[in-house]
C-alpha cells in the first residue's frame, strides 16, 4: 500500500473541499472497498478523508412521503429499518442478499453505489485492462468472461456493476443526492452510472470531490410489491451471476397499472428492462404475463460466447420473481 | 519497498491512536495504513484474529468493534479512534471459556482451528442479532466465515446448542426447551 496522510473531519464542508482541492485524495466511508484497492494496487490516494465523523447515516421520512438514507448508513442499518421493509421490500432484501453480515455492518450506502466492477482482471494488476489504463486492451476479450456483460459492453470494456442495492434502487426511481465544492445536485439513478463507450474508466456523473450525502426513495405504489432475486454460484455470500429487481402496482381490476424491472450483473450499470415493464402494463400478472416479460427482457442482448447462459437465466429469472409477487410460484 | 512520503507528515505520517481492546485502554501511534487487524496482531500481539484472505472474503480476522461484528482486514485502524474492540482473547471471563467457545470444543467444530477465532467470534454477535433461530438461519448468517475444513456441519450444531440453552426471545414465551 502507498503512504497517504489521514483525516477524519467532522463537517462535510471541510470534507468536501479537502477532497476537491487535491486531485490525489479520496474519501472513505466503511473502508471495505477502498482499502482492497490500496491494497491491490488498484488507488493510490496520498490523502484519505474520513466521512466516517459526519452526521450522514440517519433514515428521515420526506415532506412527500418518501425515504431520505443517509450516504453513511450501514448495509445492515438500512435493510432492518421498519419503513425500508414494509415499504421498499425489494431494498431491504438486495442489500440482506450482498456480502457478509460482517461486511454489511462496516459498508455504507454511498460506498456500496460507487464500488467497483469485480472483472477478476481489474482486480489483479498484471492483466491488461482498459479501465485501469486506458488503451492496454481488455483480458476479458481473450480469456474467459463468464462473469461479464450481455448489455451495455464496448470494445473498451464488457465489466458488470456488481451493486445489488443499485439495482434495487433503480427498480424505486431512486434519487442519488450530492454535495460539491461549490453546489448540491440531485441524479436520478438512472442517470447517475455511465456506460463505458471508449472511457470505460469513467463510471459514473460523480466530479472529484464531490461527496454522495444521502439517497432518496419516492413514494411509488408499486415500491411495496416489489422483489429481489440473487443468482449466484453458490447459497449466499457471492456477487450475483443475474439479478433482479421487480416492482408492481395492480390497479382494483388486477391489471398491472405500473410495473419496475431492473436487471444486475448483467451490464456495466444496473440496467432497466422498460421492454419488460412495457409486456407487462395493462395486462392480468399471470404466468403468460411473466414469460413475456422474461422475453421481452432479453430483447436486443448481446452475448459473447461465455455469457450465453445470462440470457436464459434473465429471461427465468424474470418470469419468476414476478410469480413470487404475484403469488403462485 | 512502499515509498515514505515525508511531505505528509503536515497531516502526520503516523497518527495517535486511542482503542479499548479486551476491556483494557491501548494507545497507539500507527502509520495511516495499517489495517486494524495488523494493529491487534503486530502492534499488540493479540494474534486470535487470523489473517486468512486479507480481503473480506473469509472472516477469519472477525472482530467486534464496538459490539458489531466487521472484518478486521477491511479497515483501517486510524478510522477507530475511542472505539472498543473484543477478539476472540476478550471473550472468556475469569478463565471461563465463553458458552460458545465451550460449545465448540463440545461439538469438535473445528480441525485445524484456522477459521475457529473468527467462526467463534462471528457465532456470539449472530446470537447477540437473534440470527440463530434455525439451522437455515445460522448457515445464511455465519456465511461470512469459511471453513477451508468443512466443519460447517458441527459449526452450526454448536451454535444450535447456544442458542437453544439461552432459550427463545421473551416475548415468545414459555419456558427453554
Ligand atoms: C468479499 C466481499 C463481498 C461483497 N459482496 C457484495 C455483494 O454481494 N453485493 C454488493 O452489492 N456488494 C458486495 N460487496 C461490496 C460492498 O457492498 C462494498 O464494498 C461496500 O458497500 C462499500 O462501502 P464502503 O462504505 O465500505 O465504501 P468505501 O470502501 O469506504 O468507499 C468505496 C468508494 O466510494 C467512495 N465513497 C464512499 N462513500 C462516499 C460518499 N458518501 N461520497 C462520495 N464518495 C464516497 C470512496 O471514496 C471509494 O472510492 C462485497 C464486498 C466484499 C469485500
Ligand atoms: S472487461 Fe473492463 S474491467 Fe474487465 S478487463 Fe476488460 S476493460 Fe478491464
Ligand atoms: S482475513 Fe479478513 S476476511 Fe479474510
Ligand atoms: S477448521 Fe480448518 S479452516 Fe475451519
Amino acid at each position: 500500500m502507498h503512504p497517504f496522510a489521514y483525516a477524519r473531519p467532522d463537517d462535510l464542508g471541510t470534507a468536501v473541499a479537502a477532497v476537491a482541492g487535491d486531485p490525489a485524495a479520496t474519501f472513505i466511508a466503511g473502508g471495505t472497498e477502498l482499502v482492497n484497492w490500496m491494497k491491490d494496487g488498484i488507488a493510490r490516494p496520498a490523502l484519505v478523508v474520513d466521512l466516517g465523523g459526519l452526521p450522514l447515516s440517519a433514515i428521515d421520512e420526506t415532506p412527500e412521503g418518501g425515504l431520505r438514507i443517509g450516504a453513511l448508513a450501514r448495509m445492515r442499518m438500512v435493510a432492518e429499518d421498519a419503513a425500508v421493509r414494509a415499504r421498499y421490500p425489494v431494498l431491504a432484501e438486495a442489500l440482506e442478499a450482498g456480502a457478509s453480515p460482517q461486511i454489511r455492518n462496516a459498508a455504507t450506502v454511498g460506498g456500496n453505489l460507487l464500488q467497483r466492477t469485480r472483472c477478476p482482471y481489474f482486480r489483479e494488476t498484471s492483466f491488461p485492462c482498459n479501465k485501469r489504463e486506458l488503451g492496454a486492451g481488455c483480458a476479458a476479450r481473450t480469456g474467459p468472461h463468464h462473469l461479464h456483460a450481455v448489455f451495455g459492453g464496448s470494445d473498451a470494456c464488457i465489466a458488470v456493476h456488481p451493486s445489488d442495492l443499485a439495482v434495487a434502487l433503480l427498480a424505486l426511481d431512486a434519487t442519488v443526492l450530492l454535495r460539491g465544492p461549490a453546489s448540491d445536485r440531485r441524479v436520478p439513478i438512472d442517470g447517475f452510472y455511465l456506460l463505458p463507450g471508449e472511457t470505460p474508466e469513467r463510471e459514473t456523473v460523480l466530479r472529484h470531490g464531490e461527496a454522495i450525502i444521502a439517497v432518496e426513495l419516492p413514494a411509488a405504489r408499486f415500491a411495496a410489491r416489489s422483489r429481489y432475486r440473487k443468482i449466484r454460484e453458490r447459497a449466499s455470500f457471492a456477487f450475483a451471476l443475474v439479478s433482479v429487481a421487480a416492482a408492481v402496482d395492480l390497479g382494483d381490476d388486477g391489471r398491472v397499472r405500473e410495473a419496475r424491472i431492473a436487471l444486475g450483473s448483467v451490464a456495466p450499470k444496473p440496467w432497466r428492462a422498460r421492454a419488460a415493464e412495457a409486456a407487462l402494463v395493462g395486462r392480468m400478472l399471470d404466468a403468460e404475463a411473466a414469460a413475456a416479460a422474461g422475453r421481452a427482457a432479453v430483447a436486443g442482448a448481446a452475448p459473447l460466447p461465455d455469457t450465453a447462459y445470462k440470457v436464459t437465466l434473465v429471461e427465468r429469472a424474470v418470469a419468476r420473481t414476478l410469480a413470487e409477487i404475484g403469488g403462485w410460484a | 519497498m512502499p515509498r515514505r512520503d515525508e511531505s505528509s507528515t503536515a497531516w502526520g505520517g503516523r497518527v495517535p491512536l486511542a482503542l479499548r481492546v479486551n476491556g483494557v485502554d491501548r494507545v497507539l501511534r500507527l502509520d495511516s495504513r495499517v489495517t486494524l487487524l495488523d494493529a491487534l496482531r503486530d502492534g499488540l500481539d493479540l494474534t486470535g484474529a487470523k489473517k486468512g484472505c486479507d480481503r473480506g472474503e473469509c472472516g477469519a480476522c472477525t472482530v467486534l468493534v464496538d459490539g458489531r461484528r466487521v472484518n478486521s482486514c477491511l479497515t483501517l485502524a486510524v478510522m477507530h479512534d475511542g472505539a472498543e474492540i473484543t477478539t476472540v482473547e476478550g471473550l472468556a471471563r475469569d478463565g471461563v471459556p465463553h458458552p460458545v467457545q465451550e460449545a465448540f470444543v463440545e461439538h469438535d467444530a473445528l480441525q485445524c482451528g484456522f477459521c475457529t477465532p473468527g467462526q467463534v467470534v462471528s457465532a456470539v454477535a449472530l446470537l447477540a442479532e437473534g440470527r440463530a433461530t434455525s439451522d437455515a438461519e445460522i448457515r445464511e448468517w455465519m456465511s461470512g466465515n469459511l471453513c477451508r475444513c468443512a466443519a460447517y456441519p458441527n459449526i452450526v450444531a454448536a451454535i444450535r446448542q447456544v442458542a437453544s440453552a439461552e432459550g427463545p426471545p421473551p416475548t415468545t414465551g414459555g419456558a427453554a426447551a
